[in-house]
């Protein structure tokens, strides 16, 4: 091109390949690793604390683990890493806690149930969702409530003391999620409602729940709760703690919710009563679907943070997973430098396969939701 | 401010007729605040069936709150609205009548970005008029093709273009078989080359006989579609008149001062 002011192109340029530096590993190392000094310093610096921390880990995790052994004798030897022996030795109790062995197939059922019924809920194509969400809903607690307690169809009653382990940990966190979310899109509808009494009255409620720790919760509502009940009556001890956890949590997921609705422009509001929709309609064809797309993420992390929080149970008494791997910590004949390191490890490693699983999968719906195509 | 010129889109004026003796929307003595602000004074509006008004005046004037008042998206404070036989109360039952038989496009086009342009036509259909659903698909694709986007149907608002989306939304409210359409701005929005195909879709609606009110600044329009033009400003109507007399011969020094500033 000369320097004279009018130009008129001739022919297009064609597309050529991008230069070499920019594709392939090489390119991605160059773009990554090394663009520039201060990269490249921090890429030697991380693979040296790799390099320092790695093997250590690894023969702590499983070069010199134990992983069989009758007794904690093996552990007790010097350089001995892991007892993931140990581990092996009382895993039922981590599982099913004081449940009897010879009944362990009543929660299996019911986990393998409801593990069906929600792979097939989250699964987004599969047909027939509102047989599974009733048999979920509404025959999933029927049956756990048959079969884990007992008492009826000729089962041996097992009573809630001797629950445990996992076990109590997924029972708490499942019913956490799955009241705490339908009854916070209520409160949350209900904050913002125009009608003064209903939004005093959300209002007032999360507020009051989410102003006191858990914890208090708990305890208030074993210690202080069966003061107010009529003398005789008694409520089950994880039938409290469930009905303490559910509000608690609750009252958050209002607040989550509601920060969606707020995302949500007017104009959204506007079209779908232009369109004639009610209240109802509009929130439940229109509203929810946007709002609660947007705080996925949100969600997520109170579900997370609520699994998390089940082993705080501990506290009234309950033995949840956390609570089982904790009182083993003391078994004698598994007495061993690395005895209480292992349990808990094992322990963090269930906790992090759930929440890491729930993690996966709010991202995974958050890309096959994501319609809106934004730039 | 963009104007479209004469010869740009053909207008057949034969087709839009005004009814006589039936009245569409009549407005009496209404008044409405915002808290303390007094947004509209003494309006007084009749709307026979057919008519096509262009409500014109400066931003603030309070011309969208007034086309809002029609289908309740708000309240007016004082005086009467009748729309379609219906008088607009705190009734939820006939502000939900009334809202069957108005369809409104808002400057801002108001998709719904989680459904497909399909199901934003059929959705309330369906919901609202508990209309089967291949037959709401019909009737979608009918006034797909009139907005001349049927091959659109199955993607997402956010992939299609403004002047496409707004298109989307006309068809959408025309799905609801509407009376009346009222217009906020419809093509404000807008990039120049995309606001004619919406006013193009905009006249030929006016063709088939629908009872329309626009607020807009596309004075063209006005010119060429609207049987009454309304000026408004500080809440009131200022001047209301046929188009030809309300271009060339305005009466009221706001509206002189208006007109000089936007025709050039």
């Amino acid at each position: 091109m000369s320097n004279k002011v009018a130009y008129v192109r001739t022919e297009m340029a064609p597309d050529m390949p991008p230069p070499v530096t920019q594709t392939g590993v090489v390119g991605w190392m160059r773009k990554n690793l090394f663009s520039d000094i201060p990269n490249t310093l921090m890429t030697l610096v991380a693979l040296a604390f790799l390099v320092w921390t790695v093997p250590t880990l690894f023969n702590f995790l499983i070069g010199n683990a134990v992983f069989i052994a009758e007794d904690g004798t093996p552990c007790r030897a010097p350089g001995a890493g892991a007892c993931w022996a140990y581990v092996a030795d009382r895993f039922d109790f981590y599982i099913y806690g004081f449940y009897p062995d010879s009944e362990y197939w009543r929660p299996n059922v019911v986990f393998i149930v409801a593990a069906l019924l929600i792979t097939h809920l989250l699964w987004p194509d599969l047909p027939y969702k509102g047989l599974s969400a009733i048999a979920f809903f509404i025959g999933l607690p029927i049956l756990a409530i048959i079969l884990l307690n007992g008492g009826s169809f000729g089962l041996p009653q097992v009573t809630t003391e001797k629950w445990g382990g996992l076990m109590v940990t997924l029972i708490i966190a499942s019913v956490g999620i799955v009241v705490s979310l339908p009854l916070g899109v209520v409160l949350a509808l209900g904050r913002r409602s125009q009608m003064p009494f209903v939004k005093y009255v959300s209002i007032a409620f999360i507020e009051l729940w989410r102003a006191v720790p858990l914890i208090t919760v708990l305890f208030m509502a074993s210690v202080m709760l069966p003061l107010f009940l009529p003398e005789g009556t008694s409520i089950d001890k994880i039938l409290r703690a469930l009905v303490g956890v559910a509000l608690f949590q609750t009252a958050y997921m209002a607040e989550v919710v509601r920060g969606g609705l707020q995302a949500l422009p007017k104009g959204q509001y506007e079209a779908s009563h232009a369109l004639g929709l009610n209240y109802f309609k509009s929130m439940y064809l229109i509203i929810l679907p946007q709002a609660l797309k947007h705080v996925i993420p949100g969600i997520v992390n109170s579900f997370i943070a609520l699994f998390k929080d089940t082993s705080l149970v501990s506290i009234v008494g309950l033995f949840d997973l956390l609570g089982t791997v904790q009182a083993t910590t003391s078994a004698v004949e598994w007495k061993a430098p690395h005895q209480a390191t292992t349990g808990y490890l094992f322990a963090a490693a269930i906790f992090w396969v759930f929440c890491f699983g729930m993690s996966r999968y709010s991202m995974y719906m958050e890309r096959r939701l994501d319609t809106g195509h934004k730039e | 401010m963009s104007e479209v010129k004469e010869e740009d889109i053909s207008v057949d004026r034969t087709k839009m007729t005004v009814s006589e003796t039936d009245v569409a929307i009549e407005i009496t003595d209404m008044n409405k605040w915002f808290g303390d602000f007094h947004v509209l004074k003494d309006i007084n509006l009749k709307v026979m069936k057919g008519e096509r008004i262009v409500i014109a005046g400066p931003s603030g004037s309070g011309k969208s709150t007034l086309i809002r008042c029609i289908n309740r998206l708000e309240e007016h404070q004082q005086g009467q609205i009748i729309v379609d036989g219906i008088e607009l109360t705190s009734d939820l039952k006939r502000i939900d009548e009334v809202r069957r038989e108005v369809g409104m496009v808002f400057q801002h086009f108001n998709l719904f970005p989680h459904l497909t342009i399909m199901e934003n036509c059929t959705l309330a259909p369906m919901w609202v008029r508990g209309i089967p659903k291949a037959e709401a698909e019909e009737t979608a694709m009918h006034y797909l093709e009139r907005v001349k986007i049927p091959e659109q149907a199955h993607k997402y608002p956010g992939q299609l273009s403004g002047g496409q989306q707004q298109r989307v939304a006309i068809a959408r409210s025309l799905c609801m078989n509407p009376n009346i359409m009222l217009f906020d701005e419809p093509t404000s929005a807008l990039d120049p080359e995309m606001i004619k195909e919406v006013l193009e879709v905009m006249v030929n609606l006016a063709e088939t006989g629908m009872t329309m009110l626009c607020v807009t600044h596309e004075m063209g329009f006005a010119r060429q579609v609207a049987n009454r033009v309304i000026f408004m400003d500080q809440g009131q109507i200022i001047e209301q008149n046929d188009p030809e007399q309300f271009f060339d011969n305005p009466q009221h020094e706001r509206t002189k001062l208006f007109l000089s500033q936007i025709l050039h």
